[in-house]
């Protein structure tokens, strides 16, 4: 790779970071949404602890994938909208590798900060504390895996008014995979079983993706831009 | 055979090869349909365990078997009209989806009817069944995508990466909804072996697979020719192809 290359693709993804960094908000609310919706099954279920325990891994993970479900959607919006897109598209650097260095700034601000913050959302919910080192490395794995399969479902919409909902459409069913993986890991390490497969499986998921995914973001977005 | 592959992309060629043979097509595989629900549903013998509730799978199998098979055809025709820019490789996709997400309803329908008599309830979140759902919303999802579009040519194109996409997801959702479920086995709840069917079952399950993919080709080419005639409405070549027919 020419050391161009890096230079371009580190100074994007600082200038996604510093774009995210200077509105708090961006960081902020999905975390909000996140402890909002977890408060939701407690009041929805019940507040048996030994009953919510043994849903914490699946309620955890649900939400969190709504949760980057509902950030996913805005990852190209901004670029589309005021033009730096086409300038990133007709640069003569690969738009796939630009697009995953915007994938990975996504990541770690919406990805990455959620799973610091989960063992507080993982004790809310009773989950037991001897499952939190694994909540906390499948979320921190299977978030790039929501991330990357996101933007795919963001690249091909963004051009699309109201895209939103239909993002939702796209995206959930090939998010199932992930969701079984993350939620496997969680529920074998809460009964004392072996995680390390399940997590094996979200690390293989990642690394796939990290190679096929922004292939398909580039042609979403090449074709978000001619329509 | 490379002339053919190139007279395929040509939508006046297209529009009446197609219908010379779905002028042929289509009698025989509505005989065929016949002749293997009347063979399955009335001559076959009775499971000594189903009784006569497991008939259905004359039509559910084929048309589970067919709806999956369906998407790889339009993740195919994708993969085609990214690569080689074919125009009717588009209209052979977007004439798939709607017959493959049919297709898979029908295979949840018939299989919530089976399941009724012989599990006692409609539905079961076992891993076929799971599976399945997954997929009518994948073909759900590429519909949808098409109709967001304004621009058709974009709307395409979008539909051909996300078929792609899911092509390379399903075998990974189908794998890892199968672990999911042995995780969670419920005990109760178990297919008897399909590979154990009598040949008495068999061949006229077999000929209805036969029927259901032909069913659904000339399904597909039923869409494709409606499609020519919306897009190419007042073209000289289709007034010339309609009053031919007379």
């Amino acid at each position: 790779m020419p050391p161009d290359l890096w230079q371009f693709l580190w100074g994007q993804m600082r200038r996604q970071l510093r774009v995210g960094m200077s509105k708090p908000g961006e960081v902020l609310n999905p975390l909000l949404f996140f402890v909002m919706v977890v408060t939701l099954f407690p009041i929805g279920l019940g507040p048996n602890p030994e009953r919510l325990a043994l849903l914490a891994p699946g309620i955890l993970w649900v939400v969190a994938l709504l949760s980057n479900l509902t950030v996913s959607g805005r990852l190209f919006a901004a670029d589309f909208e005021d033009g730096s897109l086409e300038q990133l598209a007709l640069a003569s650097h690969p738009l796939a590798l630009t697009a995953l260095s915007q994938v990975v700034a996504h990541w770690l601000l919406s990805g990455v900060t959620l799973t610091l913050a989960s063992p507080l959302f993982a004790v809310m919910l009773n989950l037991p504390v001897q499952a939190i080192p694994v909540l906390m490395a499948s979320l921190l794995l299977g978030s790039f895996s929501l991330s990357l399969v996101g933007a795919i479902g963001a690249a091909l919409t963004v051009g699309i008014r109201r895209g939103g909902l239909l993002l939702s459409l796209l995206i959930i069913p090939l998010y199932v995979p992930i969701l079984v993986f993350g939620v496997s890991a969680v529920s074998e390490a809460a009964n004392v079983g072996d995680p390390m497969r399940w997590l094996a499986l979200l690390g293989a998921f990642a690394a796939g993706g990290i190679v096929l995914a922004p292939l398909a973001i580039a042609a979403g977005l090449r074709i978000s831009l001619d329509s | 055979m490379w002339q053919i592959i190139h007279k395929m992309g040509s939508p006046p060629w297209f529009y009446r090869f197609a219908g010379t043979v779905l002028r042929w097509a289509l009698p025989i595989v509505l005989l065929l349909l016949v002749v293997g629900a009347v063979w399955g549903l009335l001559f076959a013998p009775p499971d000594f365990r189903q009784g006569n509730s497991y008939r259905i799978i004359f039509i559910h199998v084929p048309a589970s078997v067919v709806a999956l098979a369906g998407y790889y055809v339009m993740a195919f025709a994708g993969a085609v009209s990214l690569i080689w820019k074919i125009k009717m490789a588009d209209t052979a996709m977007r004439a798939v989806a709607p017959v493959g997400a049919a297709l898979t309803f029908i295979a949840l329908v018939t299989g919530a009817v089976w399941g009724k008599p012989t599990w006692g309830t409609w539905w079961v979140w076992d891993a076929r069944i799971t599976s399945m759902l997954i997929l009518f919303f994948l073909y759900v999802g590429v519909m949808a995508l098409f109709e967001a579009y304004e621009n058709k040519a974009a709307a395409a194109k979008a539909c051909a990466v996300l078929s792609l996409v899911g092509t390379v997801n399903i075998p990974i959702i189908y794998k890892s909804v199968d672990w999911w479920y042995s995780l969670h086995q419920p005990a109760s709840i178990k297919f008897s072996g399909a590979s154990a069917i009598d040949s008495s079952m068999l061949y006229p399950l077999l000929l209805m697979i036969v029927a259901f993919y032909g069913l659904f080709a000339c399904c597909v080419m039923l869409n494709m020719r409606a499609e020519l005639l919306d897009t190419h409405r007042g073209a000289s070549w289709l007034q010339r192809a309609l009053l031919e027919r007379d």
